[in-house]
């Protein structure tokens, strides 16, 4: 076995594409959850909604790119404000099922055949982002250092990326260190706490769901133009529940914990693919157990065990704070 | 007060709330029937009653955390039906909880923040740009400081919330519903499951409240602590005032004993009801020995 392959690899995919989309979609979902206490289980669906407004932008409207950007972000915007409008007042389980539909709807339109002369249906629309790479100020070749080497556009989607990351997470952390996070952190502990001090808890949690998918649609973005390709599949429920995964790991309510979280959750599944699949190769895995074909599957169940640990050895996440969870709430 | 007669619904001299025609039904049970309730300014008024009174539904109708089926009432001259629950506390009516709602895993300290008014840093965009808000904060820190030194909470200031005592998180609810420097204060029971010397703290700064000039509204079970600090009584029984008055003659009112301990308790019981009685035990007994 390579290992010296093995651990390049995984240190590669901790910073790679995947890493970005997952830390947005997490950065956003930690605002949700972690700060202001919203089950949103639609996330997918915000990064579809920046994934499908760029690419239908483009291909379908012969706009530019740029434009898709700015229609992504208010995608976002309307989505959020679509299932947080009648579900916001409600208890705090219609949000999840809200989200968790729409998201699913969002998906199975487009992938339809009906709407596949907009959307691409299940092909999805592809190689439409040139204008993003003919920005790329690198010049043809390799660059990095270790095992971080990337050709030129890779850099340029991974410096894009992490800069998007960069500024994400220093908008959470100045708002949660604001007055305004102080109303949402009193919103997750107790609504009617926040209301009886005068807090329009109602506004609060509009914006919060608004500000989190946003960053969401960015990931979506990061998504479909690093990959030059738009695929609804990618926005299944797996998705919410990975990047729900990456804010638990880093342990929710802290501003590096998302970001920490999806770097470890995609090396981790980086780490055991690679020695799944070179102990396959060399027939350390009698075929009986495990197929080449199946290691996809089973690096998921090693993920899982991994992930299984975290909550009985550190239940409070990579970056949490032991004391805060031992506190009953409600 | 004194010559505020002492029966259901009497007019006070200065009231700060007033309520009309106050219904709440919870499908077959009218929850709260109220037709006329004043409460003088500047008094602490007790409001009791057994279990299932209606005390708490008449809070959550009063602060908007309910809707009534149907009322009105006026605070401080402002008609108050259908505010939400936010606006209500902005416009000088503060509650606290039966059950305490400290928030657990925030600071003893951000408690205390959250209760002020008006902060320019609970704008989302503002919220952005510290400078906007730093100095409104150093202000809202100064105010909660001066009041977590009143109830003496200065030394958990860092302490998270949920790591106080029941008693302190009494205490830090009533002294965070003051940051807002409200007219009128609503206690839902602010003496349960506090041992008593804390009682005795937090029934001395109900008094300081009223003699700041604030008005006070308590809910309460302990008679005693009623006894002790409150200027007027109102009595609830099947969500209706069934009495009013000072404290001293309360306890001694036959229709509060009733609604207490169930109408006749002590009254002899007719010749008809002691033969009905008898013949519903004999009967029971023949049953069950069968």
């Amino acid at each position: 076995m390579d290992w010296g392959l093995i651990v390049s690899e995984t240190l590669r995919a901790a910073v790679g594409q995947e890493a970005i989309v997952f830390a947005l979609a997490a950065i956003g979902l930690n605002l949700h959850f972690g700060y202001t206490g919203l089950l949103n289980f639609g996330q997918a669906g915000f990064l579809a909604m920046g994934a499908y407004s760029t690419g239908i932008c483009v291909e379908y409207l012969q706009w530019s790119l740029w434009a898709g950007v700015g229609v992504g972000i208010v995608a976002a915007i309307v989505l959020a404000l679509i299932l947080g409008l009648p579900t916001l007042r409600l208890r705090a389980d219609y949000l999840a099922i809200v989200t968790i539909a729409a998201a699913e709807i969002i998906r199975l339109i487009a992938r339809s055949v009906t709407f596949g002369h907009i959307t691409g249906g299940s092909s999805g629309i592809n190689g439409y982002a040139d204008a993003f790479y003919e920005l790329n100020p690198l010049g043809d070749g390799t660059y990095g250092f270790g095992p971080w080497r990337f050709d030129d556009n890779r850099l340029w989607v991974l410096m894009v990326g992490w800069g998007l990351v960069g500024l994400s997470s220093l908008v959470v952390l100045l708002l949660v260190r604001s007055p305004w996070g102080r109303v949402i952190k009193a919103i997750r502990e107790d609504e009617d706490a926040a209301r009886s001090l005068g807090k329009n808890v109602y506004a609060y949690k509009v914006q919060s769901l608004v500000v989190g998918g946003v960053i969401g649609a960015f990931g979506g973005m990061v998504f479909a133009i690093g990959n030059q390709s738009v695929q609804a599949d990618n926005y299944g429920t797996a998705t919410t529940f990975l990047a729900l995964t990456a804010v638990i790991l880093g342990g929710t309510a802290r501003v590096p914990g998302p970001v920490g979280g999806a770097m470890i959750l995609w090396g981790l599944i980086s780490f055991t693919e690679n020695i799944l699949r070179q102990a396959s190769a060399e027939g350390l895995l009698p075929t009986a157990i495990i197929s080449g074909t199946q290691v996809g599957i089973v690096r998921f169940m090693l993920v899982g065990l991994a992930l299984m640990a975290l909550p009985i050895f550190r239940p409070q996440g990579i970056f949490g704070n032991r004391r805060e969870i031992t506190f009953e709430t409600r | 007060m004194s010559s505020v007669p002492p029966e259901p619904g009497s007019a006070k001299p200065d009231p700060i709330l007033v309520v009309d025609d106050l219904r709440r039904r919870f499908g077959g049970l009218v929850a709260v029937d109220v037709d006329h309730v004043e409460i003088q300014r500047s008094s602490i008024t007790a409001l009791i009653g057994p279990n299932g009174a209606g005390k708490t539904t008449f809070f959550n109708l009063v602060t908007g955390f309910d809707e009534p089926d149907a009322g009105r009432w006026t605070f401080d001259g402002r008609p108050m039906q259908r505010l939400p629950p936010h606006r209500v506390a902005r416009g000088g009516m503060v509650r606290t909880f039966q059950l305490t709602k400290a928030l657990a895993r925030m600071s003893v300290m951000d408690n205390m923040k959250l209760g002020a008014p008006d902060q320019r840093g609970e704008n989302f965009f503002r919220a952005l740009v510290p400078s906007f808000w730093r100095a409104q904060e150093a202000e809202v820190e100064a105010r909660a400081e001066s009041l977590l030194e009143r109830f003496r909470l200065t030394r958990l200031r860092d302490e998270y919330a949920g790591a106080l005592s029941g008693g302190q998180r009494k205490l830090l609810e009533m002294a965070r519903a003051l940051m807002s420097d409200p007219t009128m204060v609503l206690l839902d029971e602010p003496m349960a499951g506090v041992n008593p010397a804390l009682g005795e703290t937090l029934l001395a700064h109900i008094q300081s409240l009223r003699d700041l000039g604030k008005t006070v509204l308590f809910v309460e079970h302990d008679m005693d602590a009623v006894n002790e600090i409150s200027d007027w009584v109102v009595v609830m029984g099947e969500g209706r005032i069934i009495a009013e008055g000072p404290p001293e003659a309360i306890g001694n009112d036959h229709v509060v004993i009733d609604a207490y301990l169930g109408s006749h308790h002590d009254a002899p019981a007719t010749l008809e009801e002691e033969q009905r009685q008898l013949d519903e035990l004999t009967e029971a007994t023949a049953r069950e020995s069968e």
